[in-house]
């Protein structure tokens, strides 16, 4: 299991009503729904993903976040968590207002584009930076809208939405991954 | 059809009001099970057949002798196993494999029917199966499941009985037939009725019933569960029994030939006015309409967990219409999962050993199953 699902689940309150915007194979709703709380659902557009959910025996919507998450109603979850998604939809922005539209609350991690090391691969090497959180090249890479910590913080606080954001110069730069409770 | 008469008919003697304004009563309800239903009664799954299918799902048909449809989905063993499940199907009024259809005998004229037998609706079907519940004994199904018109039933059924079952599988289904179904379904019903034998639907008078048009129904009807990237792979223009061409009008290629075969095997266990009735019943389906547009609606009582399934090559019962009965859950903020299946065999698929559509309702059945027993403990 990826290190970051502990925080994220740690972050959902007991038997809550949660919705998995971008849910993959469905280990972190597979966590969640046997730690946290049984009342979790998925949205997955891959088919391969979408079967692996259902092998798990995990409730699952085949859907396109970008399109999709209109037909919930307003406050219809406790928590929409999207998980390392956000750069590659096409539009992140019309996302995040659906998130904390559909959720009252939103759990998002993004990878982060300030983490040193990504900082010191532009300077030094001048490729599009390779690391463990951003494993493609930039001709295959799905990620469109990348940023940093400090930039979807910076995004948050102009739209009114409320984050914590302690410390943000250092997380900035020592943080491979931004994992942010986020509510409107 | 011999040993018709041997099938398990419940005899429903409760008046049952039509959605057409007749009321019938003390009708036969054909029907078959598989597996046992537990002593909690907490096993039971309602099987709704499509068009052209009847009560028997599993093992061999008594009356066909052939494998029941649904086969690969439902036995000993399969993914909705007979050894843990209770399942049961009935052939739905209007149909002809031992329920109350066109071809009874009417007693006013102590001839058969035929079209002077009420037009009846999938919400009329729904409520007459709803009295296998009462006759079992059985206060909340477990799950019901169906396909095309069978998942028009699950629809319904949900619909008109909120409370009383725990999950619900509608496949390859619509919640309001369209146009072009409509327009495909008259095809059938013209070409029955084009045939001279069909004498205005009392041809079993005669002893001569429409087979030719109930064939031509079938065949063009068949193409419609097929998808053109099917026919390609499976006949593309390969020749039927032959090296040329035969500058005639047999049947030249394979797919002709197949589709013939299909028509001339349907006759003998298909009666030409049930088709009639089934057909007219699936086009006046729209359950959008009967809650005034708002399809949610129809759901907003219930607690049923649905999962919804739709095959990518299923041009007759597209993703988007499957689609649309999820956004009416969902919006309602209901327990819903949906999947669309990938396969290249069109509308056909969900009778098909299609391994991920299997797995996805062995899987769903069994964690809801799991989930419930959980809960009582």
């Amino acid at each position: 299991m990826k290190k970051e699902f502990n925080i994220i689940a740690k972050l959902v309150e007991k038997n809550s009503k949660v919705l998995d915007v971008g849910c993959g194979d469905g280990e972190l709703m597979k966590y969640i729904n046997e730690n946290i709380t049984n009342d979790i659902r998925g949205l997955e557009i891959s088919k391969s993903n979408v079967q692996k959910c259902i092998e798990r025996g995990l409730t699952v919507i085949e859907g396109d976040a970008e399109k999709d998450l209109k037909q919930f109603p307003k406050s219809s979850f406790d928590y929409v968590i999207l998980g390392q998604t956000l750069q590659a939809f096409l539009n992140p922005e019309n996302v995040i207002t659906e998130l904390l539209r559909v959720g009252k609350k939103a759990i998002v991690t993004i990878p982060n584009f300030g983490y040193w090391k990504v900082r010191l691969h532009l300077l030094f090497k001048g490729t599009m930076p390779i690391t463990k959180n951003l494993p493609n090249e930039w001709y295959n890479t799905p990620n469109l809208h990348m940023c940093t910590i400090k930039d979807f913080v910076n995004y948050c606080n102009k739209k009114n939405i409320k984050i914590n954001s302690q410390n943000l110069s250092y997380k900035n730069l020592f943080s491979q991954l931004g994992i942010f409770l986020i509510e409107k | 059809m011999n040993n018709i008469e041997k099938v398990k008919r419940l005899i429903i003697d409760k008046p049952l009001k039509l959605d057409c304004g007749q009321t019938i009563s003390n009708f036969p309800l054909a029907y078959e099970t598989y597996g046992k239903l537990n002593d909690k009664k907490d096993n039971a799954i309602l099987a709704f057949h499509a068009l052209s299918g009847d009560q028997f799902v599993s093992g061999i048909n008594p009356i066909t002798n052939k494998e029941g449809w649904w086969n690969y989905l439902i036995g000993p063993g399969k993914a909705i196993d007979t050894e843990k499940y209770f399942v049961i199907c009935a052939n739905v009024i209007g149909g002809c494999m031992g329920s109350y259809g066109p071809s009874n005998i009417n007693p006013k004229t102590n001839k058969n029917f035929g079209t002077e037998f009420p037009v009846i609706t999938i919400n009329d079907m729904v409520n007459a199966q709803y009295h296998l519940l009462e006759f079992f004994k059985i206060k909340k199904l477990f799950s019901v499941l169906g396909g095309s018109m069978g998942g028009m039933q699950v629809l319904q059924f949900v619909s008109n009985f909120p409370d009383k079952s725990e999950t619900a599988i509608p496949i390859a289904c619509t919640a309001s037939h369209s146009a072009q179904n409509i327009a495909l379904n008259e095809l059938g019903r013209q070409s029955i009725m084009a045939d001279h034998n069909w004498s205005k639907g009392f041809y079993e008078e005669n002893k001569k019933s429409p087979d030719k048009g109930l064939a031509v129904a079938r065949m063009a009807a068949h193409i419609t569960y097929l998808s053109k990237k099917g026919l390609e792979e499976k006949f593309g223009r390969k020749l039927q029994e032959r090296d040329d061409l035969n500058f005639s009008f047999d049947a030249d290629f394979q797919i002709e030939s197949y589709l013939r075969y299909q028509g001339s095997v349907f006759v003998d266990r298909f009666d030409a006015n049930s088709y009639l009735y089934i057909t007219r019943a699936m086009d006046y389906f729209d359950l959008t309409k009967q809650f005034n547009g708002n399809l949610s609606k129809a759901f907003e009582k219930s607690d049923t967990k649905f999962f919804i399934i739709s095959f990518t090559s299923d041009w007759l019962y597209p993703t988007s219409e499957n689609r649309e009965i999820v956004i009416a859950l969902n919006s309602i903020g209901k327990n819903v999962g949906f999947a669309e299946i990938t396969s290249d065999k069109g509308h056909d698929s969900f009778l098909l050993d299609v391994p991920d559509f299997l797995n996805t309702i062995k899987n769903f059945l069994n964690t809801s199953y799991n989930k419930l027993n959980e809960k009582r403990i």
